[in-house]
């Protein structure tokens, strides 16, 4: 039992160790790495990061697979850009309106939640496509969403050599609080309610599992996190059209990174999502020619599904246990007793 | 005695076939009562209208005088109605722990506790952190029969506990079910394992297209005309069970 406890302590500290690492490296790396070019991936990536996670701690845990990620996001960078424009919010100011993308994601995932978690697996996956696709042509259509011009950013009074810096934090701030949320999603009862749907939902109801409100809270939490993050990538980026808001591609990376990393892991998105963003952003920079980059995307889902499908994550978990073990049971197996044999 | 669980004219019909057809079953509390009948005579689909799985198109269920009719499987689990399935459902990326939890109504250390108890009790808490996909049929028998536990259901409907599992672990489910109704819990089983039921009821219906052919004491039910010509085919007297061995 000791030596259990031994290794448990042992295995502790080392995640430990390994977190104050990373967060040292996370700090550091705008003053080690000063090029704008090099921040600009870093902020690409911890966008991702957090959209990714968020996305993860809905369709991960729950086994539905969104496809409607992108609705949130983009309806967040969309609020922002209105409400400044709508109230003469100017400078530093449209940061205060981050909560109201974050508002606006989840006010539309609930009538969006509760009409497509009625139906499973490929029938949700379609509804989402739908819904937004819907809000593309909404947002390509309204007066006020600006048309197929969009809307502007207000401008940051911040000087050129450190307006990057300051959103790698900002959004380091939101991949680490995405991260900690999921931590928290999957540690609770109600996470472990999620992972059970996703294994056998009809079961899980049969347990008492309300299934319908804890499938609509994570898809309301998991919308809101988008809903933030748009606001800041829209800040970032000053401005948003249809195409780039409402993008299909979006969705397709999150649900890549995810199955790259390791679907509904802590990690492996996170993994996901600093392996492809950055890979993806150097293809349409590199090459100009913007089909490459997704042909290239298309390719590695494709390698991934037939090569690692359950993930890095898992599957260099697995290795690792193989390993440690070299084939020994990594746990000794319990005959099954009857309770006077256990107790004798 | 008092009926605790009671279906009343129940019917359900898929497409053109009746799976049911004005079925009444009772269930005395503190009782083990056993549901036997010819495979499609509609013992599953019973189960289903009970828990909330199917919907009735005519009948009612009631649970101590409480009419729960095509209530939602949560709120039929919530009133205290557990069960387990003919094909065993676990959670099989959670570990067994993890499984018990997840129909655990405690705080998290109280559930704890209650899920390694009754894992302890059907005997396979040793395995407590083992992924609940890695263990043996038997073992997951037995999980079900668990996690049901967990959240102490007033009435525990077993589907085919005793299928597909070695003698020796239908002997420890019996024994189970024995503590677990000497200590007030009511079941009603359903079981192809005529030995099985028969030694463990105190009452049997007998379903046949639907409908209850019969229903009483296994001794009265063992020599049943019509039981023997719907389902038994013969008596299964303690001669002819001797014999069989």
């Amino acid at each position: 039992m000791s030596a259990v406890t031994d290794s448990m302590s042992r295995q502790r500290a080392a995640t430990g160790l390994a977190l104050i690492v990373l967060a040292v490296a996370a700090i550091a790396f705008p003053l080690v790495f000063g090029s704008p070019v090099v921040t600009n991936y870093a902020i690409y990536a911890l966008i991702f990061v957090a959209v990714v996670t968020a996305w993860n701690m809905f369709s991960g845990f729950s086994g539905y697979i969104s496809l409607g990620q992108a609705v949130f996001f983009g309806s967040g960078a969309y609020a922002v850009g209105i409400a400044a424009k709508a109230w003469h919010i100017n400078g530093v100011g449209v940061f205060a309106l981050l909560p109201l993308a974050a508002a606006v994601g989840a006010v539309i995932a609930v009538p969006f939640g509760l009409i497509a978690l009625r139906v499973r697996r490929h029938t949700f996956i379609v509804i989402t496509i739908a819904v937004f696709f819907i809000f593309q042509l909404m947002a390509f259509n309204f007066s006020f969403t600006g048309g197929s011009v969009g809307v502007s950013a207000p401008f940051l009074p911040w000087s050129p050599t450190t307006f990057n810096d300051r959103f790698y934090y900002i959004t380091l701030a939101c991949a680490v609080a995405a991260i900690v949320m999921a931590v928290l999603v999957r540690r609770s009862r109600f996470g472990l309610q999620l992972r059970a749907i996703r294994d056998d939902e009809d079961r899980a109801r049969g347990l008492g599992v309300r299934t319908m409100r804890v499938k609509l809270v994570a898809f309301v939490l998991s919308a809101t996190v988008a809903g933030l993050v748009g606001g800041v990538w829209f800040l970032y980026l000053t401005q948003v059209q249809p195409q780039s808001g409402f993008d299909p591609l979006f969705d397709l990376s999150l649900v890549l990174m995810a199955f790259l990393g390791g679907l509904g892991t802590i990690s492996g998105p996170v993994i996901g999502a600093l392996i492809v963003e950055p890979g993806q952003l150097y293809l349409t920079i590199r090459y100009t020619n913007g089909y490459l980059s997704e042909i290239l995307l298309g390719a590695l889902f494709l390698l991934i599904v037939i090569f690692v499908p359950r993930g890095i994550v898992p599957t260099a978990g697995e290795w690792l246990r193989r390993l440690r073990t070299r084939g020994r049971p990594a746990v000794a197996p319990v005959q099954t007793s009857t309770r006077a044999e256990t107790r004798a | 005695m008092t009926v605790l669980l009671r279906t009343e004219g129940v019917r359900k019909a898929y497409g053109g076939v009746h799976a049911l057809d004005t079925c009444t079953v009772e269930v005395d509390e503190g009782s083990v009562a056993g549901l036997i009948g010819p495979n499609g005579s509609g013992k599953t689909t019973l189960f289903n209208v009970i828990t909330g799985y199917a919907k009735a198109d005519a009948g009612h269920v009631y649970l101590a005088g409480r009419k729960i009719t095509n209530l939602s499987p949560d709120k039929v689990f919530a009133l205290g109605i557990g069960r387990t399935f003919q094909l065993t459902r676990i959670f099989a990326s959670l570990t067994v722990l993890e499984n018990m939890l997840v129909a655990s109504p405690n705080g998290r250390a109280a559930a704890r506790r209650r899920a390694m108890e009754q894992l302890d009790f059907v005997g396979i808490a040793g395995h407590h952190a083992e992924l609940a996909g890695t263990l043996s049929y038997g073992q997951r028998k037995l999980l079900e029969l668990a996690y049901v536990l967990v959240a102490d259901p007033a009435v525990i409907l077993l589907d085919e506990p005793a299928g597909g599992v070695n003698l020796s672990l239908v002997n420890h489910i019996a024994d189970r079910i024995r503590e677990l109704n000497a200590a007030g819990k009511t079941f009603l089983i359903v079981e192809h394992n005529m030995e099985f039921v028969m030694g463990l009821c105190d009452r049997v219906t007998v379903l046949d297209s639907g409908t209850v052919v019969a229903s009483g004491p296994p001794g009265i039910i063992r020599t049943d005309r019509r039981v023997l010509d719907a389902y038994l085919g013969e008596d299964l007297g303690p001669e002819k069970a001797a014999e069989d061995e």
